[in-house]
């Protein structure tokens, strides 16, 4: 998967998670907690769809690699290697 | 058949706390002893009317696109949009006291401005109090349990105010008799006053029907007419239920809906000892409550008239949406000696919410505070399987609540009972004169339900419509793997308990999760 692609896979996420956001103008260096109403039950959420989707795993103690979209990129780019955009 | 979860009951919490389950791909089942889902917020027909049982009002009122409250959580966790609860405000409701009526609405500053109106020397404390709400984080679970009387006289001085800011939060949300909770006035402070209330256009079956739709398009499993008589367990963790019908059902976790004593009866007395719990089975544990005492059934039940009116109550002169009354100065927020204190109470309007079209009924709904044990008392008792139907003898002999439809329930009870319904009705209807037009004329139709109900449909001891004065906030029961969601785990009415019914999943099920293999 290409670092586009793992953005529009988070992106894709936030918009089942909540489709009353407008989520078109992300700045992805900005953390997605100040930008969208996003909270730890939401973030549980995203981790729990990676599984889902792309049978990633995120442990807890790495949820904060998820912040902003760009730190998602960095963080799964490995573990998304090689999949398919749901 | 072995699964993740089993699920005890399908109100409110049992089925968000299935749909979380059911989302993320858990084998789940909800089991519900009654034969319809809603619980303690269920409907039925009644001589060709819909009428809800619970629902004047949800709580919680949030625009669309706000953020970060209880609604939208709520919203998001079950994938729900905004727009498909089809929620429309109330117009405004009021607290109304001996000479005082205190109006407000889902824009806070009315509620203000009312109070700076009628207790001027009181409003900056009130101000005080608001920021104290604000500031305070109800969902910190491990906060040090605090009375909340003592905390709002530190703001308000004047005892009428107190009582008029008490009113509403305490018929909403308060298990407990004289007192709340300081987290839990906070948690109703900001669900009434500053979120405020709407309603579907049509009630709460609407409600039901997307809770019920999500969680079937999810693959979970319903089952109806589906008692659990106990739960099993071994080694002080659970290992599934077994049914009314005597057969077992295994899991590896189990999520009760059913109450704190009732949960603790269906674990059975022989392990009291090892989980802490008192010879009758009570739970007893964690946080929120004396370390050693077992959690005591609820006191406060409540009675519902319904009267359906020949035109809607606004042509009576009838404005508010509700009104939350009190006849004496001091509210008594008590179980009371007699059947029932119609000394106060709550007044609903449901065709006072901003509805898109005029409801087919007009209704005016009045709840009153009853005592179980004088209800319970007149008529012998029935089991779950086989409700109560009261028969009507004209038109305006008293119905019974939550009518069921089968012709083996046609058997009628004790006359006593039924006396007593037609007595306390009429009661209830002329000791809100002080605060709402006379509807008395216009009424069509009347319904009634009781304490008795709400025991009968709901298995809730002493019909505690708000659970045990004990809540257990971690939903932890001293068994591994049985936890404690909805009322009694501390977050109730509509929102509350799904919310509860959604976190308890969340903590106990899928972030205990083990890593996949590979
Ligand atoms: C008259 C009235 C008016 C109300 N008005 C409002 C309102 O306007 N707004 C609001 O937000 N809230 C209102 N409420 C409160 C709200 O209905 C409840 O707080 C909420 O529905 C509680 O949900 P719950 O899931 O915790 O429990 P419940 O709804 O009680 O669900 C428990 C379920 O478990 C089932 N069960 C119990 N034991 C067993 C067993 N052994 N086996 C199988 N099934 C079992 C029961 O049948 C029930 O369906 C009202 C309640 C009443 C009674």
């Amino acid at each position: 998967m290409t670092d586009d692609q793992i953005k529009q896979a988070i992106i894709a996420i936030i918009n089942d998670i909540n489709p009353d956001e407008d989520t078109s103008n992300i700045d992805p260096a900005v953390r997605l907690r100040e930008q969208l109403d996003l909270d730890s039950m939401d973030f549980l959420d995203i981790v729990m769809e990676l599984r889902k989707r792309y049978g990633v795993h995120v442990p807890d103690t790495d949820y904060m690699e998820l912040a902003s979209l760009d730190s998602c990129v960095n963080y799964l780019r490995d573990k998304m290697a090689g999949k398919v955009l749901a | 058949m072995h699964y993740d979860a089993i699920i005890i009951g399908a109100g409110m919490s049992g089925l968000a706390a299935g749909i979380r389950l059911a989302m993320y791909d858990k084998k789940v089942v909800v089991l519900e002893r009654h034969y319809v889902w809603g619980g303690l917020n269920s409907f039925y027909q009644f001589k060709g009317h819909q009428f809800d049982v619970g629902l004047h009002a949800m709580t919680n009122y949030a625009v669309k696109g706000a953020r970060g409250l209880p609604l939208t959580r709520l919203l998001k966790q079950l994938r729900i949009r905004w727009d498909e609860l089809d929620l429309h405000q109330q117009g405004f409701s009021s607290v109304s006291f001996p000479g005082v009526k205190l109006k407000f609405s889902n824009e806070f500053e009315l509620l203000r401005s009312e109070v700076a109106r009628a207790f001027p020397n009181q409003i900056d404390g009130f101000d005080a109090l608001t920021r104290a709400v604000r500031e305070f984080n109800e969902l910190d679970l491990d906060a040090p349990q605090q009375d909340a009387r003592p905390v709002v006289r530190r703001f308000i001085t004047d005892p009428l105010l107190e009582d008029m800011i008490f009113c509403p939060l305490m018929f909403y949300g308060s298990a407990r008799e004289h007192d709340m909770d300081w987290d839990q006035f906070v948690v109703m402070f900001k669900s009434i006053f500053f979120e405020g209330f709407a309603r579907p256009q049509q009630g709460v079956r609407h409600v039901l029907k997307l809770l019920i739709d999500r969680y079937r398009k999810a693959g979970g499993e319903l089952r109806l007419k589906t008692g659990v008589a106990r739960i099993l367990h071994e080694n002080g963790r659970a290992t599934g239920v077994a049914l009314d019908d005597g057969s077992t059902i295994t899991a590896d976790t189990v999520l009760s809906s059913a109450g704190l004593v009732e949960t603790g009866q269906m674990v059975g007395a022989a392990v009291g000892a090892a989980v802490g719990a008192t010879p009758s089975g009570r739970l007893d544990g964690p946080p929120h409550g004396p370390p050693h005492g077992a959690a005591p059934t609820g006191k406060l039940s409540f009675t519902e008239t319904i009267s359906v009116l020949d035109r809607p109550a606004r042509e009576l002169g009838i404005e508010e949406t509700i009104v939350f009354f009190s006849n004496t100065a001091r509210f008594n927020y008590e179980q009371p000696a007699d059947d029932v204190d119609t000394s106060s109470g709550v007044i609903c309007m449901p065709g006072n919410f901003a509805l898109p079209q005029e409801p087919n009924d007009h209704l005016v709904r009045i709840t009153n505070i009853a005592n179980y044990d004088r209800w319970a008392g007149m008529a012998r008792d029935v089991d779950l399987r086989s409700a109560p139907v009261m028969r009507t003898s004209g038109p305006h002999a008293v119905g019974s609540g939550a009518t069921s439809q089968t012709a083996a329930d046609q058997r009628s009870t004790s006359q006593d009972y039924h006396a007593a319904k037609q007595r306390w009705y009429e009661q209830s209807c002329a000791d809100v004169l002080a605060h709402v037009a006379d509807f008395r004329p216009h009424v069509k139709l009347v319904d009634m339900f009781t304490p008795r109900t709400i025991r009968h449909y709901t298995g809730h001891e002493g019909g505690a419509v708000y659970g045990s004065p004990q809540k257990r906030r971690t939903g932890a029961t001293g068994i591994e793997g049985l936890y404690i969601i909805g009322t009694d785990q501390g977050f109730l009415g509509i929102i509350g308990a799904a919310l509860s019914g959604i976190s308890m999943a969340n903590r106990w099920v899928l972030q205990q999760s083990p890593e996949p293999a590979a």
